[in-house]
This record gives C-alpha cells, structure tokens and sequence, in this order.
C-alpha cells in the first residue's frame, strides 16, 4: 500500500544522502520525495511516498526514527493528512485541441501560465490522484513535459507536528 | 589558551579518557602527529596496515567495553578502515574513527588523497561527523563519543580536514550533550516487565536466548541471577558466549548453524522464547517460516530496529538488557509464591533437555595419529588462564572455538560474527593485548584469514604484546571446503591453499617464537612451551584437513533439521 511520511530532520550536511541511502540500501521504495526548510530555524521538512507491506512500514518508520538527525517520523494513515502536489504540463495545443484543453484546465481549476501557438503550460495543483486525473484527460491530446513535485502532507487539525 | 585544532583533537580524547589509540599517520594526519608526538597521556599503537588498526580498536572496545579509536590519513588510509568499520557495525561494536581529510577549500576537486570517506561509509556508520570549523571539533567529538557508547553501540566516523587541524582555536570541553534527534529509550516499560514475568510463569518450555547486548550492557551478572532463580535453560548466540557460563548446567551453548543439538531442540520445542540482546540473525533462525513454531515471543532490545525485523514478536520490550533484567528480577521476587510450582513444574522440560543433551552431545572422533582441531581447542581451554581472552578469525576454527572453548566469561571471545572477516582474529586480539597487557590473549586463526593481517605480527614484536597466536592449519580454507564437500560433490574450487608456509621460520623473520605439532602427542607441549614465553608466539597445528564442523543446520532448513554425521 501507499503511504505518505513526513520526517523532521536536523538541516545537517548529508541528511538527504542518509536518508536516501537507508531506502536503497535496504530495498525500500520511493515514489515520490521532496524536502524544504521548516518555519522552524535549522530543520527541514521531508514527504516521502513509499510503499510497502504493514511489516516494511514498520521497518521504514523505526530506520528514520533511528538516524540521529531525524527528530520526528509522521506516518499518514489514510484520512489523517491533506495532501497536495504542484504539476507543471507543457502540452500541445493546435486547432480545436486548444478549447478543449481549456475546459480540462477549468474543470481542474488550473492555471494557463505560458501559452505559444503550439502548446499551453499549464500549473495544476491538488492532491496527487487530481494531478494523475488531469494527466490522464490531456496525454491523449499530446503531453510534452510534465514537471510534478511529488507530494507534500499536513496533518489536519489545530495541532501542528510537534503540539 | 589557544591551541591548534590537531591539539584540541588530542586533549577532547583524554576529556573522553582514551588512553590507547591505533593509527597510521599521512600527508592529512601529518599535524595531528605532530601534536601526539609529546602528548604522554595517549599510547599510540603504529600498526601495518589501518584495516588492522581498525581491528585492533574493535578488539580493544570488546575487551574493555570501552570506545576503540583509530586514525587514518584521507583516501587510501581511509578506504582501508572500512573493512574494520562494517565489522564493528555489524556486530555493535562503540568506535570513533577520526580520518585525515584534505583542507575544506579543496573538498570536492579531486584532490590528492581525497576520498568521500564520509559516503563510503554511510551505510556502515551509526553515525559520521565532517568537522568544518575549529570551534566544533570539542562539541563534535562529544557528540561521537556519546552516539557511539550510547544506546545500541557503533561505529562513528569524524572527518577531520587538515585546514582545522592547523587552525587555532580556544580548548573547552562541553559537560554534557543533548541530540535533539537521538534519545535512546534505556528504559525498560514497567507494565512489559510484568507481562513478560507473567508469561515465564506461565510457560512450560521456556528458553532464554542470549545474544551480543547481553554482552554489550555488561548484563552478565542480572542474566545469571534470572536464569537461575527461574531455572530458565539459556542457549546463546555465537556474540552472546560468555555472558552465561557454558559450565552451568542451565547451559544449551550456543544455538544456531552450527549450534548444539540440544540448543536447536530447545528452540524447536519451546513454547516460550525470551530474546535477550539478540537479533534473530539467518544463521540462528534457520527457515523462518518453521522457526520456533510453538513459541511465543518476549524481544528485549535497545533498538527498535531489531524487534519485528524477521520474526513476529508476541512482548517486545524496549531498553537497554540490564535495566530490563534487572527489573525482570524484582519482579519476579513480587512473585515469589508462584515460584516453587513454576519450577517443579518444568521437571519435565528439563529432563527433555538433558535427553537431547545426552543423545547428539558436541563431540568428535579422536584421533592417535592426526591432531584434531577440536582436540587443540579443548587443551587450550585446559591449560589456558580462567581469564584468558580468545579471539577467533573466521572459518570453521571459529566454530571449532564457539563449540568447544566452553566460555564462561563475557568479553573473553573476540569475533566478527555479523561480517564474518577473515583477517580480524590476529590484530582484534592485538588490541585487546593492548588493553590488558598482563592478561593472556590468544588469537585462534586458519593457515587462510591469518596471513590477512600477518604483518601485525611485526607490531606485536615492537609493542610487546605477547599475543599467542594459534594457527589450526588444515592447508585449505576449510569453512568453504566444507561446503562445496557437501553440497558441491567435492569440487575444491580455489579453496586448497598450495603453498605451505613455514610459520616456525615466519615467527622467527620478525623476531617471535614459532612451535610446531604434527601429531596429537605434540599438543600439549606446544601450547605450554607457547604459553611460558614471554613474548609474542605462533603455535603450528597441523590438524586433519578434511575435518567439518558439524552439527550443520544446512542453508535453507530448518533448526531442527541438523546434519548430525555427514
Ligand atoms: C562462519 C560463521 C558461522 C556462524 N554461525 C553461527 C551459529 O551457528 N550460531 C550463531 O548464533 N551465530 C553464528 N554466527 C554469527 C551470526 O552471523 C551473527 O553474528 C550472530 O548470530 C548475531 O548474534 P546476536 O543475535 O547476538 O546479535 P548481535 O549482532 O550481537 O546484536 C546484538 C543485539 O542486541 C541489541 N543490543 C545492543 N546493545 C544493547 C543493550 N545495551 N540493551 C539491549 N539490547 C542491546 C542490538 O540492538 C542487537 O539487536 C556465525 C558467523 C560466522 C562468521
Ligand atoms: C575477507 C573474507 N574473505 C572471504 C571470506 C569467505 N570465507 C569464510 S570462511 C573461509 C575460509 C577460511 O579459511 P581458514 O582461515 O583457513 O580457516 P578454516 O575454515 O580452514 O578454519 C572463507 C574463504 C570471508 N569470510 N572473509
Ligand atoms: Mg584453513
């Protein structure tokens, strides 16, 4: 199954690598991988999208929690988290394939922020399965590039991470 | 006062009370030499090569319980403590590594002697430290230490650039340390404590099984007092021998490929396992799909990690093994009552056990013509010291030391059990000689992994370490051959050693002792003549070539699938 996990870390030299490694060195998947700063000085915020059985997770959450510079694992079971993603798509749009790559774009309340004779640049955000949906209505009309920033998650409610 | 960074290096590793360190200096060390040439409070040890001086600091932190610590110059001084690094790792062995690094400003040009040191070893560090201002070598080293020796122990590598080390800076040694990401859980949960006692109480064929933590906490003693006030039989892992003592009737040995009969019996039948510090390893589990398949499980274990990993666990109990045994004592004290019935009540598992014990005990079949490796192992325990500290290398010496040495004491065996490194038992035993100059170490090594680390034999010369070394040469490397006896129709593929070295002539090259048995007559005077020099010696057995260790739970089977006699 898919699961989302967001990890603390300390913005050490080297965090990424640690944990990039602890998943290919121990056969764990990654679908998907972003990292930024925290409104917090010296931390950064990592999303990772995995997969796995519920003995794997178990083994991916314990490895994070066990590097020194992970101060917190968040494990997003389903329902407990908001997630977006951020796609940029570059697709061709000639003839009567410009109308109807508009009404996609207003049905996923996306934006056109490039426009050429030949194609629109589109920026679509929302969860990653809206992203796959819109995906999917415009590779039949030609996809030229498609730029997503994989996920990133919130828990929901007042609280943040850490109270 | 300020001081050079080399310095501040040097006097953070007396505030840590190093007195020993093993290294080998280089155009990035260059300073840090400098500053350890009159700094008396550290002992260094120049070994000849820096895989064996990595060694030597692993044997050194297993026979003390404290940090081993190395040095090596960038790139190729680096590189070669690697193999000593993932050995340490493997087996939880507390260790800072401080490597020579070129200066900051050429990090990342290729330049001369450079290496990502820090890279190739991320996956065989617990942790690693790349030093960038003079004012945070005190902090840094804090930090190695602690994340070394705390928690589940390991390997810590500090990079440390030649720019910082010529760096002036003020010396001042932080008190404590706090690691907003790293806080190990040492303390056992009381509510798991007493659901772990109430399922021994309940049991009926309880095992406790004993692994490296055991060991590492220093838990000997709690373990001891437990098993006994229960009456529980205790098997140990290959890392675990020596915190029970084998002499005990409680005793199984150890369990496993090459465990005893009784052992793999025990683990077989029980239905109730108690893993104390062990990690449920492939060469212990057998196919785990028919592993102990009437046993529920308690995991104690400081790490995570380890608890879930391979085997479901009905009570995991995280924390460090003294504070949970020592719990697991008093509580069961609270129980007293309940402890006469629970003992007479496992009569039965007991007799099951002495049955198993006296039907396959560990044994061979003596010889009066050929020396017989088992033979030399159980003089030498004969005639050795009660505290004398064995080392092993790796191959069925090893095994051969695991079944019959018979330990009794913890950090008296020196093994690489989770890498499994030829080469490790000559130079581990160096630093443990180093440790305990006035103990008896005895390094047990095949005529294949000893002439890995041969060249230490000239440091063990210089130094006066009197370390005896042990070769059981049976001319091949006898783990593999075995293997490919039984399951690759004896097809000795690259495992026959064609060149027979002369040891006695070997020993004698770099000013050391040799003596050679040829025959069972032989064993005894040799290891007393060995044992009565004052210095280093080599001890020659020419011992049967074709010899197995056996039991063997084959790859793939399950434990109670032994070969018994093949
Ligand atoms: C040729 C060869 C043959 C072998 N055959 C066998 C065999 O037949 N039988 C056998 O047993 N082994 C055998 N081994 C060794 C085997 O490969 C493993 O190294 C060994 O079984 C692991 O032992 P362990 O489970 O005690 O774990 P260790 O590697 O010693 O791990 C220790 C565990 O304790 C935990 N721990 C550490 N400190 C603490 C603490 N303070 N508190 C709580 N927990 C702590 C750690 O987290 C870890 O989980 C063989 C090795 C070789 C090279
Ligand atoms: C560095 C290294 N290379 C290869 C091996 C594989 N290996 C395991 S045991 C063994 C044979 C060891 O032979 P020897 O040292 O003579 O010991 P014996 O088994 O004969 O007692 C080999 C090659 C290893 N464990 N380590
Ligand atoms: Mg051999």
């Amino acid at each position: 199954m898919q699961h989302t996990i967001s990890v603390i870390v300390e913005n050490d030299f080297g965090v990424l690598s640690r944990v990039a490694t602890l998943f290919s060195g121990r056969g764990f998947n990654i679908d998907s991988l972003t990292v930024a700063p925290t409104n917090e000085e010296g931390l950064s915020r990592m999303t990772i999208v995995t997969r796995g059985d519920d003995q794997i997770l178990e083994q991916i959450n314990k490895q994070l929690n066990k590097l020194i510079d992970v101060l917190k694992v968040l494990d997003f079971t389903d329902g407990s988290a908001i997630e977006r993603e951020l796609a940029l798509i570059k697709v061709a749009a000639e003839d009567d394939a410009r109308a109807e790559v508009l009404r996609v774009v207003d049905i996923f309340r996306a934006k056109i922020i490039d426009v050429t004779p030949k194609s629109y640049t589109i920026e679509a955000t929302g969860n990653p399965l809206k992203i796959d949906g819109i995906l999917e209505l415009l590779r039949p009309l030609g996809l030229k590039e498609v730029v997503r920033t994989g996920a990133v998650a919130i828990g929901r409610g007042a609280k943040g991470w850490n109270g | 006062m300020k001081m050079n960074g080399a310095r501040i290096m040097l006097e953070c590793l007396k505030k840590e009370g190093v007195d020993t360190i093993f290294g080998y200096p280089g155009g990035t060390v260059i300073n840090l030499y400098d500053a350890l040439f009159d700094f008396k409070e550290i002992h260094h040890i120049l070994p000849r090569h820096e895989q064996a001086g990595t060694h030597a600091a692993d044997g050194y932190a297993r026979a003390t319980g404290r940090v081993g610590v190395v040095i090596a110059t960038s790139g190729p001084g680096a590189t070669n403590t690697v193999t000593g690094i993932a050995t340490a790792y493997m087996d939880s062995i507390p260790m800072v590594i401080i490597t020579g690094q070129v200066p900051t400003p050429l990090i990342g040009n290729d330049a001369f002697q450079e290496v990502d040191i820090i890279g190739i070893t991320r996956p065989c560090t617990k942790h690693s430290f790349l030093i960038r201002d003079v004012k945070d070598i005190a902090l840094t080293m804090k930090k190695a230490f602690y994340i070394a020796r705390s928690g589940r122990p390991g390997p810590v590598l500090v990079d440390f650039p030649k720019d910082i080390q010529i760096a002036q800076s003020e010396f001042d040694y932080p008190e404590t340390v706090e690691i907003r990401g790293y806080k190990p859980n040492l303390s056992g949960h009381p509510r798991q404590v007493e659901k772990a006692v109430a399922m021994i109480l309940e049991s009926h064929r309880p095992v406790m099984y004993v692994g490296g933590g055991t060991v590492l906490s220093d838990s000997a003693e709690p373990l001891t007092e437990l098993a006994r006030t229960l009456t529980l039989p205790v098997t140990t892992t290959l890392m675990g021998l020596g915190s029970f003592p084998e002499s005990d009737e409680l005793s199984l040995g150890m369990l496993g490929m090459h465990g005893s009969y009784c052992a793999n019996m025990a683990m077989s039948n029980s239905d109730l396992i108690i893993a104390v510090g062990a990690r449920f390893d492939d060469r212990v589990t057998g196919k785990l799909s028919t592993f102990a398949p009437h046993a529920k499980i308690i995991h104690i274990d400081v790490d995570p990690t380890s608890i879930k990993k391979n085997v479901p666990v009905d009570l995991p109990i995280v924390g460090d093994v003294k504070d949970v045994l020592l719990k697991m004592i008093k509580q069961t004290d609270k129980n007293k009552e309940k402890l006469a019935g629970f003992v007479a009540a496992l009569t039965p598992w007991h007799s099951d056990i002495t049955a198993w014990k006296e039907k396959h005990p560990l044994g061979y079949k003596q010889s009066s013509t050929i020396i017989k490796p088992q033979f030399v192992i159980q003089k030498l325990r004969e005639l050795s010291d009660d505290d004398a500290i064995i080392s092993t290398d790796v191959g069925q010496h090893q095994m051969w030391t695991a079944q019959f040495f018979q330990f009794n004491k913890p950090r008296t065996l020196l093994t690489s059990g989770g890498l499994g490194t030829m080469g490790y038992g000559l130079p581990a035993a160096m630093g443990a000689q180093a440790a305990f100059p006035n103990r008896q170490i005895i390094s047990i090594c095949g005529d294949g992994g000893v002439q890995m680390n041969i060249q230490e034999m000239a440091t063990l010369v210089q130094n006066r370490l009197p370390v005896k070394i042990v070769i059981l040469n049976n001319n091949f490397l006898g783990m593999v051959r075995q293997w490919q006896e039984l399951f690759f129709d004896k097809r000795y593929s690259s495992t026959c050693m064609e060149l027979p070295i002369d040891y006695i002539k070997l020993a004698d090259a770099y000013g050391a002792k040799g003596f050679l048995a040829t025959k069972p007559g032989d064993v005894e005077s040799v290891i007393k003549q060995g044992f009565e020099e004052k210095g280093p010696v080599i001890m020659e057995f020419m011992v049967a070539r074709e010899e197995k260790v056996l039991p063997m739970v084959p790859a793939g089977a399950s434990l109670n699938e032994m070969v018994l006699n093949a």
